[in-house]
């Protein structure tokens, strides 16, 4: 290797490595930002501000979902293991909402602790399977309280 | 040497560009033709979302290759500045355009599927945010070409953007384990439990390896007509024209 293409080589190395740096210091810095949403249990123990918008990430519980009759009124609970949120959405659901399904809902806080949330996504896991396959695996494993995909990264 | 290095091989590489070429696309429309069908038509159901979960078989290989796209490009970019080899800067901007509209391909096609399974469109969570950008990079590349008159200039150029976007794709693919997104965590790249069942697996992995090699064709058939471009005012090329 000649002399100007090893200049080169550490050149151009350098920049790289320093720029990779800096986007992981930046990243690192900013994590607080990225994250999507917030735990009931982080909720429960205060960790949330209340009085501002935020999303709140959980499972639906079982038979938990109340709809009106009248109109699109819609409210449920959001649980992870050690807590749960009540709350109420008026809207359509996506097709993916049903009880036991991981939700994530945007909104705030009111005074009697429930959350009002103006939409309602809900984020599905990484497995694909019949349902046959889906059948046999619900009998050889049960249900998680918080299954993976749904849990906070901290 | 040198002399024979730089304009012995252009021509040489245009002559045998011709049959690999070929050779990618053949078996990459077959395969991709196989994947494709056998997601649409023969997968099973998925458990959860439907028939609606099939729109992955183009999602995912045009996600893969918006990723192996760019990462070949920064590696080509490296090349070019170090060594100032001429076929590496004539892949960077010949690969550009086609990883580009493969990133447009998976941005779009996840919105579809994301309207009816998560309720929206778009989320600004960190992948759907990151992938954007990588569309931008893309871009950037093919604007910053475009934008410089002195074809060696712009390569040199379009090199060093390509290598610091880069720093954009592991980014992407750790998004979903680094941060809570809405996007779901990897399901193919995942060892242990398998995430997928067989039915499933094979045609998604046949559409992946068959899409990428029509990459490669595309590209190569990019880098042909850019490399006749820049090589006009040379002798091998005006005798390639003038012979019929």
């Amino acid at each position: 290797m000649t002399r100007t293409r090893r200049r080169r080589l550490m050149l151009v190395g350098g920049l790289f490595v320093g720029l990779a740096a800096a986007v992981a210091l930046a990243l690192t810095a900013f994590s607080e930002n990225i994250l999507y949403f917030y735990q009931p249990s982080e909720i429960a123990a205060g960790e949330v501000p209340t009085h501002t918008r935020f999303r709140i990430g959980g499972l639906v519980e079982n038979g938990s979902v109340e709809r009106n009759n009248d109109d699109l009124l819609v409210r449920f609970t959001l649980a992870d293991c050690e807590a749960s949120v009540p709350v109420q959405f008026k809207g359509t659901l996506p097709d993916l909402f049903r009880e036991g399904q991981g939700i994530v809902a945007y909104g705030a806080l009111n005074e009697s602790g429930q959350f009002v949330a103006d939409e309602v996504l809900a984020k599905h896991d990484e497995n694909y399977m019949s349902p046959d396959v889906a059948e046999a695996m619900k009998n050889q494993q049960g249900e998680s309280c918080m299954p993976t995909n749904m849990q906070a990264k901290r | 040497m040198l002399w024979l290095h730089r304009f012995g091989s252009l021509p040489y590489f245009y002559r045998i560009s011709r049959p690999i070429a070929l050779a990618l696309a053949v078996p990459g429309v077959l395969l991709a033709a196989y994947g494709v069908y056998g997601g649409l038509v023969e997968a099973p159901v998925d458990y959860q979302q439907g028939d609606a979960f099939r729109i992955l078989y183009i999602h995912v290989p045009s996600a893969w290759l918006s990723l192996f796209g760019y990462t070949s490009m920064a590696v080509a970019g490296f090349v070019a500045l170090v060594w100032r080899l001429k076929l590496a800067e004539i892949f960077l901007v010949a690969a550009a355009p086609v990883g580009a509209s493969f990133t447009f391909l998976a941005l779009v096609t996840g919105s579809i599927w994301g309207k009816p399974m998560w309720g929206t469109w778009w989320v600004w969570d960190a992948r759907l945010t990151s992938e954007l950008i990588l569309l931008f990079l893309y871009l950037g590349v093919i604007a910053l070409h475009n934008a410089i008159e002195s074809p060696r200039t712009a390569a040199r150029a379009c090199s060093l953007l390509a290598l610091v976007g880069v720093i954009n794709v592991p980014i992407i693919h750790y998004s979903v384990e680094w941060w809570n997104t809405l996007h779901q965590g990897p399901t193919v790249t995942r060892f242990g439990r398998p995430a997928m069942e067989m039915d499933m697996l094979v045609p998604l992995l046949c559409a992946a390896l068959g899409f990428t090699l029509i990459f490669g064709w595309l590209t190569l058939w990019g880098m042909r007509a850019q490399l006749l471009w820049r090589e006009r005012r040379s002798r091998w090329v005006k005798r390639l024209f003038s012979d019929g």
